[in-house]
């Protein structure tokens, strides 16, 4: 027989639902509710008392009113009346009525928490539990007040019947959600625990439920759980399938119950005592060794039961992370998922994977699913699984797959769903400056970010893309020959102009030299997109301009022309016209020094935290990301800073250093920003530089406050005395939050920051690198090539290493030759040096002539890190 | 913990709304409007887990649901539940209404709503999960309409009912 038999129910709330089912029209659908609720309010208003059933068939009608959408603002006081009923069925609706459209009217909760306390009092296991799940389901602040203190009580009375106890524990966890500050711990907390060996799985369920909430909170209190819970999840892993009956779900036994008390050890570590921890062992081994053996049902509940159990015993695993042997296990059933027919499981494979891939154990082992992982990409149907896909993707990136898993995800970029086109966008974005080895990588992927998905490809990226350049030299010259290509595009997103623009006007010199690229091609390109942009590109456009004429002064009069014309001058934009009228007025009266002071290049900006990441952190809510921070502090070594003189030596989550420093003969002066990243005061900042007797530094006093988000200033006065091969130390000590902080940073101070670049005829050049010729003054290293052998790059960073190219001295012209001369307080020494590349054997020899044999020596360890 | 329960039909209409958080009606309706435009456009076979939509969370819950004929069964969980044992308790649900109400169909769910309001009560309260042995949850459903029947025999026959 049917539990509900159908015959039975109300019949006038039967004849309202057909009424509201056979309305042809919404109107129709509204005019009849309308009229019921007329009906209603004229009842619960009229004289006649009305009897429960009447009572219980009303609000049963505004029950169903509110489920189609309508608002109910009545009703409430006759369903009050039903739970002090004495009959079951209008008590019941009457708690239906409360749980469902619950209303902070402070009256009426007064009245209902009192039929609750009538009713938990009564004994009556049936009323109980329906004041129970009232409590739990309406949670709120004045009822936690009211009962937050009987619940325990009732959970560890010894005489509570077993189905009241799994309310009053999942009562008591809803309460701790709502308000944890009401509920009281004490004396129950070690009966509670107890309750994990209770003979009636129900209750073991929802006290394992309360436990694990509880535990996260305060686990000192709960530790006694752990030796309960393995012992338990031992039984019932080990039980065969027959031994819980009712529990045994699809031949599984207890899959909730194991799942819980999985749950419960992820709020702990490994446990300590040893033979407890090789039985988890057992049991996860155990659990693991299930999934191999054949399916008992080939019901999709029965894998669906077993896996929900192998996936939790995993995430366990993850969070030990102490057992290699466990994690590479767990890996390679992992593996086998992502290939399984199911979807459901490959995208929980997937999903695992990613936390997997952040354990050094594993991290191997997940990077070898690569391929499958990107077919996953390609092929899944569904998008779901895809997104899962690239998160693992992100996750699994190191320095050896990056090239391969950006190239991948900028193709899928192509056709993937719009909805998951902007985190792809900041993944990639991400992921190429974060592994970027040579940024020339760095400036086409981001380039072909903005080609691919330029309206995905939000500010933060383009700008970010900026900072890098300016503060990387080694990339400046390559990035605006990029962008120039990429304009060459008939169509190209307003994006790209934005990047185009910004890089042309400050580092468009660089790429002046070939007549395909001189200054006037360059300025003709970028106007030539002018008037398909909106406003804040154009007003970017102009700022570029300006810079040109400083670069360029060639082009100056072109440029005047185009800032005259009245589209410029009389445009409808203030900000345009403003900076049409400034422009030009500038471009006419100021001096060519003051022209070049004005619109210098633009200065390192000062390193954050990337604020690509910062969004995708905002997007995603708390993800498990890998820290960027980490990996970027150390990227600065010194060596990088031989051939250029400003960017950011240091990095971390605290604090960032950058600097700008010039030099002229031996001396020199280094300018140093200190960045407090944080949103807490740095106090007593202070800083000191230890330095080899051959260098005198000299300190300007900085400011002993740094604010929350706030950059200072300290200048630096350097002298070279004579040469020198230690590189001095900054030592930078202050307090945030009232710990102390020492930070000590090699300062990129070295010797071939005294040079003094020498241009020389050809036969100077022999003269004197014959007069040179002595053994101990002459010094030469043969080595490999670091870096990819690129002709501009070697003279770019030749010339940052300050000696003068010469052309056309050495016959092969393949070959560099350099001549400077190393100024010190107390002598000059000339070099003469020669680099000669061998592309084939992707080797380099250098050889250096000076006056005096530690300066030979020197200057060949620093250049020869460089290539 | 479960945040929300929603059974809705093929064409998106309610059948089943329960909140374990409390939200205005007017954001529960939106609520219901956006899950069901975020479930039904899946196609079958795909898998059974998706982000939840922006008005109950975004990406830190999940939706979890199961389409049987002409009803969807939709359960919103934050991080905390087993993605498996959901898809298992839903279809725990399933067939306990199927007991109940000997094969089950959509017009059950429309005139029994209080019903199936016990039934579910029965399992899941305050969003966290009460009982999942099935056997038992019939037993109590037995119990409460034992109770019911005893109390609504005295009136039922000679009543007018509107």
């Amino acid at each position: 027989m049917p539990a509900v038999s159908k015959g039975d129910g109300m019949r006038g709330l039967a004849v309202f639902i057909s009424d509201i089912r056979n309305c042809k029209s919404k109107e129709a659908e509204v005019k009849r509710i309308n009229k019921e609720l007329a009906n209603i309010r004229s009842k619960f208003k009229g004289d006649k008392a009305l009897d429960g059933y009447s009572k219980k068939k009303y609000v049963c009608k505004l029950l169903f009113i509110f489920l189609l959408g309508h608002d109910i603002d009545f009703g409430h006081m006759e369903a009050v009346n039903l739970l002090s009923s004495n009959k079951y069925t209008e008590k019941q609706i009457g708690y239906l009525f409360i749980s469902v459209l619950v209303n902070s009217n402070s009256e009426l909760i007064r009245l209902i928490n009192n039929a609750i306390k009538n009713d938990l009092a009564s004994r009556n296991p049936t009323f109980m539990n329906l004041a129970l799940h009232c409590i739990a389901n309406v949670g709120s602040r004045e009822m936690a007040e009211a009962f937050a203190s009987d619940i325990p009580r009732i959970l560890v009375a010894g005489d509570t019947m077993d189905s009241v106890k799994q309310s009053a524990a999942l009562c008591l966890l809803r309460l701790n959600r709502t308000s944890p500050d009401l509920v009281p711990m004490g004396e129950w907390t070690a009966r509670v625990v107890h309750l994990l060996n209770d003979q009636h799985l129900g209750v073991v369920t929802a006290a394992t439920s309360l436990i694990t909430t509880l535990a996260q909170k305060s686990p000192d209190d709960f530790k006694t759980s752990v030796s309960l819970a393995v012992a338990r999840l031992s039984r019932i892993v080990t039980s065969a399938s027959i031994d819980l009956q009712d529990y045994t779900y699809y031949f599984v036994a207890a899959p909730w119950l194991s799942v819980k008390l999985l749950r419960l050890l992820q709020c702990y570590p490994p446990p300590e005592d040893a033979s407890l921890r090789s039985r988890l062992t057992e049991c996860l081994e155990t659990i693991l060794n299930k999934a191999q053996e054949p399916p008992k049902s080939k019901k999709v509940q029965h894998s669906n039961a077993k896996n929900a159990v192998l996936f939790e015993a995993i995430a366990l695993i993850i969070h030990h992370d102490s057992e290699p042997n466990l994690l590479v296990r767990a890996c390679n059933q992992l593996g086998q998922f992502l290939q399984h027919r199911e979807t459901n499981l490959r995208y929980l494979a997937l999903e695992s994977m990613c936390t997997l891939a952040s354990s050094e154990f594993s991290h191997e082992a997940v990077k070898t699913h690569i391929e499958t992982v990107i077919s996953a990409l390609k092929t899944e149907r569904d998008v779901s699984v895809r997104q899962r896909a690239v998160d693992l993707l992100y996750a699994m990136c190191d320095r050896s797959n990056s090239k391969q898993i950006v190239a991948e995800m900028l193709s899928y970029l192509e056709t993937a769903d719009y909805s998951i086109r902007e985190e792809i966008v900041l993944k990639v974005a991400i992921l190429a400056e974060k592994y970027a080895v040579d940024y020339t990588w760095y400036v086409d992927t981001i380039l072909n970010l903005i080609r691919i998905a330029g309206d995905y490809v939000s500010e933060e990226v383009w700008y970010r893309v900026i900072q890098i350049v300016i503060n990387r030299d080694d990339v400046q010259g390559y990035a605006a020959k990029t962008v120039f290509e990429a304009l060459q595009a008939p169509a190209c997103h307003e994006n790209l102009v934005k990047v185009g623009g910004y890089i042309l006007g400050e580092f468009g010199n660089l790429i002046a030299g070939d007549p395909r690229s001189s200054p006037l091609v360059q300025f003709n390109l970028l106007h030539s997109k002018f008037h398909l942009c909106s406003v804040p590109t154009r007003a970017l456009l102009l700022s570029a301009y300006i810079k040109f004429i400083n670069l360029f002064p060639e082009v100056k009069g072109t440029i005047q022309d185009v800032l005259r014309s009245d589209s410029q001058l009389r445009n409808a934009d203030v900000e345009l016209q403003q900076r049409a009228v400034e422009y030009l007025r500038l471009s006419c009266i100021a001096s060519t020094d003051i022209l070049a002071t004005v619109l210098e290049e633009m200065p390192p900006f000062p390193e954050r935290e990337s604020s690509i990441l910062a969004k995708l952190k905002k997007k995603k809510g708390s993800s498990k990301l890998p820290d960027m921070d980490d990996s970027r502090k150390n990227v600065n070594g010194n060596t990088e800073f031989v051939c250029k003189n400003n960017g950011v030596i240091y990095e971390n989550q605290l604090l960032q250093i950058g600097l700008k420093s010039e030099y002229r003969q031996n001396l020199g002066r280094m300018y140093v920003f200190y960045g407090n990243k944080t949103s807490t005061q740095f106090q007593s900042f202070s800083t000191s530089v230890s330095t080899a007797l051959q260098l005198n530094v000299q300190e300007k006093p900085v400011d002993p406050l740094i604010e929350a988000g706030a950059q200072v200033q300290q200048i630096l006065n350097i002298e070279c005395v004579s040469d020198f091969s230690d590189t001095p130390v900054l030592n930078i000590q202050f307090r945030y939050g009232g710990t102390l902080q020492n930070i000590a940073v090699k300062l990129p101070v070295m010797l071939n920051k005294f040079f003094q670049p020498t241009e020389m005829m050809s036969q100077d050049f022999f003269q004197r690198w014959k007069q040179l010729g002595a053994p101990q003054q002459e010094v030469q290293k043969i080595f490999k090539a670091k870096n990819q052998m690129d002709t501009d790059v070697t003279k770019a960073k030749l010339l940052g290493f300050g000696v003068a190219l010469l052309d056309g001295v050495d016959p092969n012209p393949a070959n560099f030759v350099g001549a400077g001369i190393i100024h010190t307080k107390t002598t000059q020494v000339g070099c003469l040096l020669r680099l000669e590349p061998n592309a084939q054997a992707q080797m380099y020899r250098l050889t250096l002539r000076t006056s005096k044999e530690s300066v030979s020596q020197r200057l060949c360890e620093l250049l020869s890190e460089q290539f | 913990m479960i945040k929300a329960i929603l059974i809705f039909n093929n064409h998106g209409k309610p059948r089943l709304s329960k909140f374990y958080e409390h939200y205005n009606e007017d954001t529960e309706q939106q609520i219901i409007r956006e899950t069901f435009h975020l479930v039904s456009k899946r196609d079958e076979n795909v898998c059974n887990f998706l982000e939840g939509g922006l008005l109950i969370g975004g990406s830190d819950y999940k939706l979890i649901y199961r389409h049987y004929a002409t009803l969807y069964f939709v359960f919103c969980v934050d991080s905390s539940e087993s993605e498996l044992g959901i898809l298992d308790l839903i279809q725990v649900f399933v067939e306990t209404l199927d007991k109940c109400f000997e094969n089950v169909c959509e017009l059950d769910l429309i005139f029994h709503v209080d019903k199936v309001h016990h039934i579910l009560a029965e399992m899941v309260m305050g969003g966290m999960v009460l009982e999942t042995n099935m056997n038992e949850i019939i037993t109590q459903v037995d119990a409460q309409n034992k109770m019911e029947k005893s109390e609504t025999f005295i009136f039922q026959s000679t009543r007018q009912d509107r």
